[in-house]
């Protein structure tokens, strides 16, 4: 009989430890496969972050270093510098890329750090239990925005890829969405087009992935994903925000 | 070569390629000199947007295998208190440098010695130690810098390169040529451990570089292998400089620049004939506490000068363990002690009565009570026999033998009483001087149980 799915060997046998219906598995599925099709995993050298995505160390088949909350694109630096032929990665959360790590994460792109960063957006800070994240929507009820997402008082969402567009050093940012297969299929060819940028020395890479948190946005699993589509979608428009390899559109 | 930047070359001598940094005063040098050093020997100076991104950095090329430095000044130090603990946590060896400014808050741009305690303490969150190497001068610095890439390396731990202000602006001759191409000491082993990005072998398995166990019963284990670490850090690792310690009676400890200045003080006490020796503690963590407790056999009292308001002294005090008084003199918010100021408080010490001498005049007062009592004691012993003397049946006994033997007999009885009476005499004395004896061999004594 044919083998139809073989799941790669960039991940290890560790049984993920992500809710039913959430869609940092998928995320990590797609990272690993292209690291496995590009050759490179073998010697890449990833970074966990501090979020739900922390024990991602577990999962990766490759080198891996667990950042403190934010830090994981300094940590990247580091290792890049001292390792610059090979894959460095890291994988962040919204809370943990886009709040307290904001600085780190302009100033690596702005640099045009060679690395690749998977950017997990999900509105929400998942592992600490559902509060508010910068990417949180204008309206949104979390554990500290109990009456919604207040604008006038606690501000907007923070666009990151749009942001990070504006910077020369980055040479490729995308934003995607794992909620269908259709999605999905784009989702992987980004990352894979992240990840060969990276290796071709071409500037600081990214892909934020929109993604769901049915736990802490107390929706089931498919009413997640159609909460993806509806709300988050419109909030965050897919598409290539950098690409200096295409004259920007594609 | 000025302080800055000769841990600079030091550490690139001694084979660090990648340096991380955000520019302070008063280190600048360093992170300047770095620039323009590490493109000529093909390794990676890069300005951070913050300490907090450099130490950051310091944790991914170090735990990618790498010998990396930092180095900032206090304000920039607390904010890399969190990496520091994370590269504790994961065992990620580096060298951070510290040229304390004075603080709290932004402080002043002048030296200081008042991150004592956040470098010795651990500084940042969690159940950690981190080995404190503290130089005197610009020579010492270099070897010290370069120690510490070799520190770092044999434990898997940060290493903390503590100069105040002055060390980094110092301009003193060195001699770079024991330093020049340092090669790593030889028990190192390979860093298999590293994140290099490899293929795993039997040897070198995939590496995972981190400081999260969830479990607390794993976490506990980590943390024991940890402690494990720095109780052979504290038997193997521990410096200091003595001097003039064999017959002190007050010995200063001090550190850096502010043993140097206390060098001075020492010196010119000794010419007034006050016995002053100085412990120098050239590892601040691990800490000298069995070379200063050496000096208890002949140091009556302890001066600690620092430039603080008084970190280092409560170390000095665990070390003497109350056996005898430690004072402090301190300057600081970036102020420093003059030798004139610390020899007037030396003098101070030598004039008034240490406790010890006290001690010792109140036990000799004690002894002497004893030898009254004893004398007494010695007197009543005459009167008993005074008693026996006048005992009807004792002199019925001796009349009768008197009449058996007439005045011969009167005349030795006499002599004999007498020969008594005298005894007596010769015993209280014996007996007072063997007190005084006994007392003497105590206070000898004291002294000896003091310097175990
Ligand atoms: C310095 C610090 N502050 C706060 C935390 C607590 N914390 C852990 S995860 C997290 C939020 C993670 O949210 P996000 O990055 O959005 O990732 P998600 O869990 O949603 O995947 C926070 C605040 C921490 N570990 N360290
Ligand atoms: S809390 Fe949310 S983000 Fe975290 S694993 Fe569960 S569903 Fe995913």
């Amino acid at each position: 009989m044919a083998v139809v799915f073989k799941k790669t060997n960039m991940l290890t046998d560790k049984p993920f430890h992500y809710c039913p219906g959430c869609t940092h598995g998928i995320i990590h599925r797609l990272v690993a496969e292209v690291l496995e099709e590009l050759g490179i995993g073998e010697t890449a050298i990833g970074v966990a972050p501090v979020g739900c995505a922390v024990f991602a160390y577990d999962y990766f088949n490759c080198d891996m270093m667990e950042a403190a909350h934010g830090r994981a694109p300094a940590v990247a630096t580091g290792a890049k510098r001292v390792h610059p032929d090979k894959a460095v990665f890291t994988y962040q959360g919204d809370g943990d890329l886009a709040s307290i790590g904001a600085a780190e994460i302009v100033h690596a792109a702005t640099r045009g750090e060679k690395i690749t960063v998977i950017f997990v957006n999900n509105a929400i800070y998942g592992m600490t239990g559902g509060q508010m994240a910068p990417t949180t929507l204008p309206g949104q009820v979390t554990t500290t925005s109990p009456y919604g997402r207040d604008t006038n008082h606690c501000g907007f969402p923070v666009h990151v890829s749009e942001m990070l567009s504006t910077l020369n050093g980055p040479a490729y940012i995308e934003r995607v969405s794992v909620h269908d297969v259709p999605n999905i299929k784009k989702a992987k060819a980004a990352i894979k087009k992240a990840f060969t940028l990276q290796m071709e020395g071409k500037g600081f890479t990214m892909v934020e992935v929109i993604s769901s948190c049915p736990t802490n946005w107390g929706k089931t699993p498919k009413e997640a994903l159609e909460w993806v589509k509806s709300d988050m979608l419109p909030a965050y428009p897919l598409g290539v925000y950098k690409d200096i390899t295409a004259g920007g559109d594609e | 070569m000025k302080g800055n930047e000769a841990i600079a070359e030091a550490a690139i001598q001694a084979g660090c390629r990648f340096f991380f940094g955000y520019p302070i005063t008063p280190q600048n040098q360093i992170p300047e000199y770095m620039s323009k050093r590490m493109p000529q020997v093909g390794g990676c100076f890069l300005q951070s947007e913050s300490e907090v991104a450099a130490i950051n950095m310091v944790y991914g090329a170090g735990g990618a295998g790498a010998r990396v430095m930092t180095s900032s000044s206090s304000p920039g130090i607390s904010l890399k208190q969190e990496g520091i603990s994370y590269i504790v946590g994961a065992e990620v060896p580096c060298v951070i440098v510290n040229m304390v400014r004075g603080g709290p808050g932004l402080g002043s741009i002048q030296p200081a010695q008042s991150d004592y305690y956040q470098s010795t303490r651990g500084g940042g969150h969690g159940d950690y130690r981190m080995p404190v190497l503290a130089p005197g001068s610009v020579q010492e610095a270099v070897t010290l810098t370069q120690d510490a890439f070799d520190l770092a390396d044999r434990y898997r731990t940060p290493v903390m390169v503590l100069g105040d202000g002055l060390i980094g602006q110092m301009m003193e001759p060195v001699d770079m040529e024991q330093a020049s191409n340092r090669q790593p000491a030889a028990d190192l082993q390979e860093k298999t451990w590293a994140a290099t990005g490899h293929k795993p072998t039997q040897e070198a398995p995939r590496a995972i570089i981190n400081s999260l166990y969830i479990d607390p019963v794993v976490l506990e284990q980590h943390c024991m292998k940890l402690q494990a670490k720095y109780d052979a850090i504290e038997a193997a690792e521990c410096r200091w400089q003595e001097e003039m310690v064999d017959d002190a009676e007050i010995v200063i400890v001090a550190y850096g620049t502010t043993a140097r200045i206390a060098r001075s003080a020492m010196r010119k006490c000794r010419e007034k004939g006050i016995k002053v020796g100085m412990i120098r503690p050239i590892t601040l963590w691990p800490f000298p506490n069995a070379a200063i407790r050496a000096t208890l056999k002949t140091a009556k009292k302890f001066l600690c000068v620092e430039m603080s308001t008084g970190q280092m002294v409560d170390d000095v005090r665990l070390a003497v363990e109350g056996q005898r008084p430690v004072e402090f003199y301190g300057r600081t918010g970036g102020m420093v002690p003059t030798v004139g100021e610390i020899v007037e408080k030396l003098e101070g010490m030598a004039g008034e009565p240490s406790a010890v001498e006290q001690l010792i005049n109140q036990t000799t007062a004690a002894l002497d009570q004893a030898a009254t009592a004893a004398q007494e004691t010695f007197a009543g012993f005459g009167s008993k026999i005074d008693a026996k003397v006048n005992d009807p049946a004792f002199i019925e006994k001796t009349e009768a033998f008197k009449q058996k033997t007439g005045e011969l007999a009167d005349k030795a009885f006499d002599g004999l009483a007498k020969g008594a009476t005298l005894l007596g005499e010769i015993g209280s004395k014996a007996f007072g001087a063997l007190s005084d004896l006994i007392g003497g061999n105590k206070n000898q004594n004291n002294n000896k149980e003091g310097n175990e």
